[in-house]
């Protein structure tokens, strides 16, 4: 498996060149006018991500993660999920690098095959950073009206949460 | 997204007010908001390379043949973009890089076919824009490598026991998340415009 992972990058890139190649493409020449239109989607999902790591900043800062999920705590044990995901689950489609900080932590004290621990596991592999791709996705189209993307998306990640606890009881 | 963002903003105010960490929020704002630059410069080599590789995979037919390959399953999702073997082939690496975990290659290639989906609208996402971000924002990776590596390293003894209910939540939430899609465009349908 893990040969078959570190295979897959390098296949792609010496495929599509071998199948370009042989197709008569002029790679330079290809590569270098795709290329172009990479930068200029980069340089348009700049000013959107600004504003959101900003904010998202701002309110890490202020505490306002410990404060909802104090606040949130009684319906998570209503809905029977393990409160110490919390964090992780409110985390998850804000942060990338946030959210794996604690799900380390959360392994790290309840130990990795621990109920916890793979609730934990499966809410951070089953889920993606939701607010930064759609940030970034948007932001590169230069699509301003976002109208039912965010509603959707969180929609998935909530199912995940809810679900996580209980997967990992009938299926582990 | 913008009610959102206004939202968060407003309550880091009050909240920075209520913790006495006024200071340590404004320093946030202005520290985070330069991380969005070598954030993008660090993407910005894998969108040009897979960029660029996209570009030769078009120009050879390699993409219009993945875009075959994969129509019955795009056809059914993106149904505007059904004759678009340029858009369709886009998505179609998308999803396999997805699939694979490759998410430095999902990413430039996702973003391709948002551009193109995009091009000649009037700035509102369309169904199937939205479709396609939905399918990006649920982790549809096969093998949670990440999550397994972590797990490894923190002494679990079984770091791969986790896939089951990985993927019976991820088939879970995608099925959630493009259902209310589905819903969502039926009660509020595109307006002309884009296509």
């Amino acid at each position: 498996m893990k040969l078959f992972a570190a295979l897959a990058v390098p296949l792609a890139v010496g495929g599509i060149l071998l199948y370009g190649l042989l197709h008569g493409v002029d790679l330079f020449a290809a590569f270098a006018e795709g290329a172009k239109k990479g930068l200029r989607t980069a340089a348009a999902m700049l000013p959107p991500l600004v504003l959101f790591l900003a904010i998202l900043g701002m309110f890490e800062a202020s505490g306002g993660l410990d404060v909802l999920c104090h606040a949130l705590r009684p319906a998570a044990e209503l809905l029977d999920i393990p409160p110490e995901v919390l964090p992780l689950s409110l985390l998850r489609p804000v942060s990338g690098s946030g959210s794996l900080a604690v799900f380390r932590e959360i392994l790290a004290e309840y130990g990795p095959d621990s109920a916890v621990g793979r609730t934990a596991s499966v809410i951070q592999s089953a889920s993606e950073t939701t607010f930064y791709t759609l940030t970034v996705y948007f932001g590169a189209a230069k699509i301003s009206r976002q109208r039912y993307a965010l509603p959707c998306s969180l929609a998935g990640d909530l199912a995940v949460v809810l679900s996580a606890g209980w997967l990992v009881g009938r299926m582990l | 997204m913008n009610w959102i963002l206004t939202i968060l903003a407003l309550l880091s105010i009050v909240f920075g007010l209520c913790s006495g960490r006024m200071e340590a929020v404004g320093s946030a704002a202005l520290q985070k908001c330069g991380e969005a630059v070598p954030l993008v410069l660090s993407l910005a080599g894998a969108l040009c390379l897979w960029s660029g590789l996209a570009e030769i995979a078009g120009r050879a037919g390699l993409t219009e043949k993945l875009a075959a390959l994969f129509r019955p399953l795009t056809g059914r999702l993106f149904p505007a973009f059904r004759r678009d073997s340029a858009v369709l082939g886009l998505i179609s690496m998308n999803i396999a890089a997805n699939l694979l975990g490759l998410g430095n290659a999902a990413t430039p290639l996702g973003l391709a076919a948002m551009e193109r989906m995009a091009a000649g609208g009037n700035g509102a996402a369309t169904r199937e824009m939205i479709t396609l971000v939905v399918l990006n924002t649920c982790s549809i990776q096969l093998i949670p490598t990440t999550v397994a590596a972590v797990r490894l390293s923190m002494g679990s003894a079984a770091p791969m026991e986790i896939l089951p209910p990985v993927l019976a939540a991820s088939a879970l939430s995608l099925a959630v998340s493009l259902l209310l899609c589905t819903v969502c465009a039926r009660l509020f349908p595109d307006k002309g415009g884009a296509r």
